[in-house]
């Protein structure tokens, strides 16, 4: 028994969180929701080595487990640092398993890459699915016949700006993954502004199809659902920092607020989640390297955790900093924009939790 | 990251398993076909399973050899509860004796109640019982009102009043927690004694809970006599003495934490039987949160060994756990009882005890109020609530009480 983080992994980990501190993301946060554009974090993505962390070395990348991309995850998660981890991370490991010819450049992130993420079938929802524009019904994943795919994924993150797209298509009513390098997209950045998204379509556009199994597939979406929660774990550790230290400091009725119960028990929740969701990041990592028959539930597990975490977290370092909480001078907004638009983006918490309870069903079945 | 045992570890779980693999047959049968019902059969037959584990090494695991335990750590303990369930027969009946007790003695106690009671203790010759608990101090220990005099040919009288004692029904030995100067602040006139649940004066009654059954006691001391040497640790050092029982308590309840039963996948199976359901989105939604909360705790269970193993006291993680665990808990009870209906109330059922039993053990080892508000200072740091009983002495601070309450 041992879920201690290996030397590589602590190092990883600082190594990313160092390499973050040089950009001063939160305060790029509130510039961009002035119409600033957000610097480009790509680079450093690249000079850390990142795009690779899921690349075989066979193939020029680190070779490394979906909990090692999930340790960076976290740290930009920590800052709101916009690196377009979350899009490029799940394309690599298909297209890395796949056999596509440009994978050295994918690793190296001189291409990068985004996911069109089609939901895998459970026990009530028996199709793949995509992200609708909007309402409540999913999207059928679009359908590929031969080297073309037709249709829409909408939300796409980190899809304005990809070199090449991996879409995941339908034909005969089995999942294909194909990587497409030209696609419209349509920049769809909303509300969370350190957030890229898109909505791509294909219209019998040309792709390469990818040698990955259903199995797979199915894989990189769960690798992206387990990112998210990841990063939705360093965005809570960041809130609860930051109103502990409030909570010392301010006085009302010549007592701190952090010796109230209602203060200190509002804390303790978001402690108590966070330390819940990190339990679960350690299982969807375990599951993710050694238990490919567990890694759904896990990964589902760890979002569903780690989303309700974010929500409770953000609103609670508001509540906790009062009025000026709310405003646009402190970076508690910033966190809470994250954690709006998180919970709805690929397939969302609400999904995530759905599918914990599928997972369950089926297997008591 | 690594789940598996270590080649030390795999092989003492070879050992541990081939035993209970050869004499589970001798375990008494607590449920099923052919299970016992009579109470005190059922005490006798565990109690000598009990001995049984202690001759074969799998009670006590973490005790020092000299007291007649196997000097191992807290994962070949693990290893043991895992491979005793896993076996499907009882464990020791003892677990607040050897689990907590013993631990205090070995700590505090005189070298003649070591070689007195730890060894009967072990084998289930005798059992233990903890008399911490009174009716007006659960959460704020410190603040029990059960007093002992000491008597000019330095023995002592005991008087007052213990609840939640678990086994003192058939316990031959307490650990009582009383006060022993009341003119000092509440943390400093404490002590520890050692009193035989047989002694004259000692009354013991069930204690019915919601579900009906007595699974709790309350007891009754009215001028019980006690020698000098049943004091364990120092007179007026009990609080030091009583926050040892507390920690191994946790340790206890950390190492066996999967024992309550409240895992996800018996809910699911529970709830998955109706058809109609498994398809319901509202049913779904609250399993799927409810399966997440026990998910967790399953990994921060691994998390806290993890730590124990490499020489660490469990993070905060471990203290949430139970409050995780109760309301996920209750929550399953809900929502098992809306899908199978007023059925699943029936006395006799197994969702029936569970809804009944979880209302009390919110409470069970400190209320989550004030658990939280431990973490809240322990482990975040925040500032302490003002306290008004501060270096008051106990008989001031009664007094100051009784009067809040007549103004």
């Amino acid at each position: 028994m041992n879920l201690a983080l290996s030397d590589e992994q602590e190092f990883l980990r600082d190594a990313a969180r160092g390499a973050l501190a040089r950009h001063k993301t939160i305060d790029a946060a509130r510039e961009a929701a002035d119409g600033t554009e957000l610097p480009d974090l790509w680079p450093v993505a690249v000079e850390a080595g990142w795009p690779g962390l899921l690349v075989s070395e066979d193939n020029g990348g680190a070779g490394l487990q979906p909990f090692d991309a999930m340790l960076v995850a976290q740290e930009c998660g920590r800052v709101l640092a916009g690196v377009q981890l979350l899009g490029h991370v799940p394309a690599s490991f298909l297209l890395d398993r796949g056999g596509y010819a440009r994978i050295g450049e994918i690793a190296d992130g001189s291409l990068r890459a985004a996911f069109c993420a089609a939901r895998p079938p459970g026990d009530v929802v028996e199709e793949w699915t995509v992200e609708p524009r909007k309402g409540l019904k999913r999207a059928a994943a679009p359908s590929v016949s031969g080297d073309s795919v037709s249709g829409e994924v909408a939300w796409v993150p980190d899809a304005p700006g990809a070199g090449v797209f991996v879409v995941i298509g339908v034909e005969d009513g089995r999942p294909v993954a194909l990587a497409v390098e030209g696609a419209a997209v349509q920049d769809a950045k909303v509300y969370d502004h350190t957030r890229s998204l898109g909505h791509v379509t294909f219209d019998g556009t040309a792709g390469t199809r990818l040698d990955v199994s259903p199995e797979q597939i199915a894989s990189a979406w769960y690798i992206a659902q387990a990112l998210i929660a990841a990063e939705s774990v360093g965005t809570v550790e960041t809130g609860l920092e930051m109103s502990i230290e409030y909570a010392k400091e301010r006085f009302t009725f010549g007592r701190a607020i952090g010796s109230y119960q209602a203060v200190k028990h509002t804390l303790t929740e978001v402690l108590r989640q966070s330390e819940n969701a990190r339990s679960l990041l350690l299982y969807a990592g375990w599951a993710g390297e050694e238990s490919a028959a567990e890694f759904p539930l896990a990964a589902s597990a760890a979002r569903a955790a780690a989303g309700s975490a974010l929500d409770y977290a953000a609103r609670a370092t508001i509540g906790v900093h009062g009025g000026i909480g709310a405003t646009w001078e402190h970076d508690a907004p910033y966190l809470f924009r994250r954690a709006q638009l998180s919970r709805r983006l690929l397939g969302g918490t609400h999904d995530a939790v759905d599918r914990v309870a599928g997972e369950l069903l089926s297997s008591a079945a | 990251m690594d789940l598996n045992d270590s080649p030390e570890q795999a092989e003492y779980r070879t050992k541990v398993r081939a035993w209970l693999e050869e004499h589970k047959g001798e375990a008494p049968v607590l449920r099923g076909e052919g299970a016992l019902t009579d109470e005190n059969e059922i005490v006798a037959a565990r109690r000598a399973w009990q001995g049984k584990l202690a001759e074969a090494g799998l009670a006590g695991v973490t005790w020092p050899k000299e007291f007649g335990g196997q000097g191992l750590g807290p994962i070949e303990q693990v290893i043991v509860n895992q491979e005793i369930g896993a076996a499907g027969v009882p464990g020791i009946l003892d677990v607040i004796g050897v689990g907590m007790l013993g631990p205090t003695i070995i700590a505090h106690g005189s070298e003649e109640q070591k070689s007195r009671y730890l060894g009967p203790m072990l084998h289930g010759d005798e059992v233990w019982c903890q008399l911490f608990s009174e009716p007006a101090a659960g959460s704020d220990l410190a603040g029990i009102q059960a007093r002992a005099k000491q008597t000019d040919d330095g023995s002592w009288v005991v008087n007052g009043q213990k609840v939640w004692t678990t086994n003192a029904q058939f316990a031959s030995f307490g650990l009582i927690l009383v006060r022993t100067d009341a003119d000092v602040p509440k943390h400093k006139g404490l002590t520890m004694f050692v009193v035989p649940m047989d002694a004259e004066g000692v009354t013991i009654r069930g204690l019915r809970q919601i579900s009906g059954e007595a699974e709790f006691n309350e007891v009754f001391f009215d001028d019980v006599k006690l020698p000098a040497d049943a004091v364990c640790g120092q007179v007026n050092s009990g609080w030091g003495t009583a926050l040892t029982t507390l920690m191994y308590e946790r340790v206890t309840i950390g190492l066996g934490s999967e024992g309550l039963g409240y895992n996800s996948n018996r809910f699911a199976a529970a709830i998955g039987a109706d058809p109609e359901a498994r398809r319901d989105s509202d049913v779904r939604h609250r399993l799927g949160e409810i399966a997440t909360e026990l998910l967790s705790i399953k990994f921060t269970g691994y998390r806290t060994l993890t730590a124990l193993q490499r020489g660490q006291i469990p993070g905060p993680e471990a203290g949430l756990a139970k409050v995780t665990t109760v309301n996920a808990a209750v929550k399953a009870g809900d929502l098992i009882a809306d899908v199978l209906g007023p059925e699943a109330l029936a006395d006799d059922g197994e969702w029936s005890y569970m809804i009944s039993f979880l209302p009390g053990l919110k409470s069970a080892g400190g209320t989550e109020e004030i658990l939280r508000n431990t973490i809240g200072e322990r482990v975040l740091g925040l500032p302490p609530e003002p306290r008004l009983d501060k270096g008051i002495p106990f008989s001031e601070l009664r007094a100051k009480e009784k009067e809040a309450v007549a103004s």
